[in-house]
């Protein structure tokens, strides 16, 4: 029997999960306007291929995959091309973004389509079916999935784990899709061990949610080694090589990819999301988004249409309370302040939490007092307090040469530090100033 | 016994002295005193705007006359004058660079969308959800540049805009590093023609976040002489390679004066008032 090792520092913030854990999945009404982000997804952005008047079907495609590391774009609602333009981003930038107009009468139904089977395909095939599904990590930080699954030739991949960890505060949408879908989550393992050609997956999933690890027990297959492996819960398990080192009790050396320990990791929406592929023939154009937090009324897991902009989605979750201060993509911890409340849903987009005055922390910084908090919190082994002093110094190179790149910006410093020192914001910028030097530029 | 380890000693001495005195002839360097005379004349603020990495490797270049004089952009005329009548050469033709920034959205002008509150540094906020401010591309007020200014050369107005001091401003270009929206460029004092928005918007949708940005509406492409000026990508370009055919005329039917003639500090005089939208 498979016991979970367990990885070492983190914190253990709040859950907050009580919101919305027991609530099931429900589909939102369509939005009169869809924006999708050419955007959406790490690598290089998708091209439009669709003009301005064009009527789309839901399903169809808007923009294609530009190189090997991209996604192609879908319509998530049938309806009109509105405009080409720029658009606020959830990230504070603007994107270039294709704006639809949905057409109040249409059934919403995709076009008639051949739906592939799998296991009649090569793995090539299957990945370039994946790819064209416009599947990326729904963890949050959207890699195209269809990258994992083809790991460079010389590393033998021995073990999937799936990431159900969930280890984010508020957010319930992973806990609620293996709890209501398990089927569906393990027909996904099933295709990627198909396509990897592996003998072995586990399931990660913190012990807080019983009820979807009861499922997913339920449905586990017993001609496959699946096993379904709960976790204790310790902030951020859900990080690749936190939960590779929970699972496996291996380490991922530093600045190494998980695939060099043999182990490729996946979210369980993304394994949900390529047995959709393979089930109903839909690309990746709704996921399941979690809105919770005080500032808001009615708090669930719904089912949005990608390119839902926040303020239809928060009106349909009650608005907002007229005490609430901060809208959060994501969760509390890593998640990111909104200034913008047009900005779309993206395909990374795990949820919507907004906090009330109330329930956020002093915002008075003060010094640091060298407790070394942060140095026991740090699952990657750093010393924020002393990366945070370099950082206010501007000393980049110095933060470069202290391992930065390690980070995984998880907040756990910042959520220990008793002097308020937003430490893992300031790694945040410094990251982006080193990027800058090295060239690569901001993003437009 | 003391007089022989006086010999001893004195002979060591004295053969060393011997040997360094023609090692001093033999292996001697020439160095252009010059050099040493013009590093002494030259600012010492080693900050790298002339692209020489600092003032001792220009006053060698100086020498070598391999550089200009003028081209030390933190020397007045006077200390210019003064290196090339020292090395006999022309001083060349002085050509002061400066910051100047793209973005005239001030508080008074561009919407705020959301309150930032954190460390206040233009880089962090921009880290969360860009800063706040209406505009994306437009300056965040919090003042990095001036952090980042090593000769105090920025202040920050009532606006929350960079103001940069002309005189001392020496164009080394850390002001360009710092900021995170990439709002600050190294121009001519000479050219005067420039366009103070990065907004890539193009029509009048975009004054709903700022009142000063380009529309790309092309009434300065019309104005210009042919090929000054472009619109691209929802903003106006200036071709400065043609700067000569610069002229006050193109700035005049701007509906937002993000096209400004600048004869000085930017942002020096207090805003005029709005002027019509249908001109």
């Amino acid at each position: 029997m498979l016991e979970s090792l367990g990885f070492r520092h983190g914190v253990h913030p709040p859950e907050h999960k009580e919101r919305t854990a027991a609530l099931p999945i429900r589909r939102m009404p369509f939005p009169d306007e869809i924006v999708l982000p050419l955007r959406q997804h790490a690598g290089n952005p998708a091209r439009p291929v669709v003009k301005v008047g064009d009527h789309v079907e839901r399903g169809d495609k808007v923009a294609e995959a530009d190189g090997f590391v991209s996604v192609p774009i879908h319509a998530s609602a049938a309806g009109t091309v509105a405009d080409i333009d720029w658009w606020p981003h959830i990230d504070g930038t603007s994107a270039m973004a294709v704006r639809l107009t949905v057409d109040p009468h249409a059934i919403q139904l995709p076009r008639p389509r051949v739906i592939p089977h799998w296991e009649g395909l090569t793995p090539a095939q299957v990945i370039q079916a994946v790819q064209d599904g416009g599947v990326v990590g729904l963890g949050g930080a959207a890699f195209p999935t269809h990258v994992k699954l083809s790991p460079p030739r010389e590393f033998a991949v021995h073990t999937i784990i799936i990431n159900g960890a969930e280890c984010e505060p508020y957010l319930t949408s992973d806990h609620r899709t293996m709890a209501e879908m398990p089927g569906r989550v393990l027909a996904g393992v099933r295709i990627m061990m198909h396509v990897l050609g592996v003998k072995r997956a586990v399931v990660g999933i913190e012990r807080n949610k019983p009820d979807a690890i009861a499922a997913m027990q339920a449905a586990c297959p017993t001609d496959l080694d699946i096993t379904i492996l709960p976790l204790t819960v310790k902030y951020p398990q859900g990080a690749e090589k936190m939960l590779i080192e929970a699972v496996t009790g291996v380490e991922v050396p530093s600045g190494k990819l998980p695939v060099s320990v043999g182990v490729v990791v996946q979210n369980v929406g993304s394994a949900a999301a390529i047995a959709e592929i393979f089930e109903t023939g839909l690309p990746l154009i709704e996921r399941i988004v979690t809105v919770s937090g005080d500032g808001v009324r009615k708090p669930g897991n719904l089912i949005v249409p990608v390119g839902t902009k926040l303020i239809d989605l928060l009106d349909v979750c009650g608005g907002l309370a007229p005490d609430a201060a901060e809208v959060i993509i994501g969760g509390p911890m890593m998640g990111v302040a909104q200034a913008n409340l047009d900005a779309p849903v993206t395909k990374g987009t795990t949820g919507v939490v907004v906090l009330t005055t109330a329930s956020m922390r002093g915002e008075t910084v003060y010094p640091c007092i060298h407790c070394g908090r942060c140095l026991d919190a740090c699952p990657v082994f750093l010393n924020p307090s002393l990366l945070g002093d370099l950082a206010r110094k501007q000393r980049y190179d110095a933060m470069a040469e202290l391992h930065l790149a390690d980070c995984m910006l998880c907040g756990s410093c910042s959520y220990v530090c008793p002097s308020n020192i937003p430490l893992s914001q300031q790694f945040a910028f410094s990251k982006a100033a080193l990027r800058k030097r090295a060239g690569a530029g901001a993003p437009a | 016994m003391i007089l022989q380890s006086v010999l001893i000693l004195g002979g060591v001495g004295f053969t060393f002295a011997i040997l360094i005195a023609l090692a001093n002839k033999k292996l001697k360097v020439w160095d252009d005193p010059r050099i040493e005379a013009v590093a002494e004349m030259l600012p010492q603020a080693n900050c790298g705007a002339c692209g020489l990495p600092g003032c001792r490797a220009f006053a060698e270049a100086a020498v070598a006359g391999t550089v200009a004089p003028a081209k030390c952009n933190v020397m007045n005329p006077e200390g210019i004058a003064a290196v090339a009548a020292y090395l006999g050469v022309e001083a060349g033709a002085i050509d002061r660079k400066v910051a100047r920034l793209r973005c005239a959205g001030g508080t008074d002008v561009a919407v705020q969308q959301a309150e930032y509150r954190g460390l206040p540094s233009c880089a962090a906020a921009a880290a969360v959800a860009g800063g706040g401010k209406g505009c994306t591309w437009g300056c965040l007020g919090l003042a990095d540049c001036k952090v980042a200014c090593s000769f105090g050369a920025i202040s920050m107005n009532a606006q929350g805009l960079p103001v940069v001091d002309l005189a001392t401003c020496t164009a080394c270009g850390d002001c360009v590093t710092a900021c995170p929206k990439d709002l600050f460029v190294i121009m001519s004092e000479s050219q005067h023609l420039f366009v103070q928005c990065r907004n890539l918007i193009a029509g009048d949708d975009v004054l709903a976040q700022c009142r000063v940005a380009c529309t790309a509406c092309g009434r300065c492409v019309q104005d210009a002489a042919p090929g000054l000026i472009s619109v691209a990508s929802g903003v106006a370009i200036i071709d400065y390679d043609a700067a000569l055919l610069a002229d006050p005329r193109a700035i005049a039917r701007c509906p937002t004066q993000s096209i400004v003639w600048l004869e000085g500090v930017q942002f020096a005089e207090a805003r005029p008032a709005e002027r019509s939208m249908s001109a």
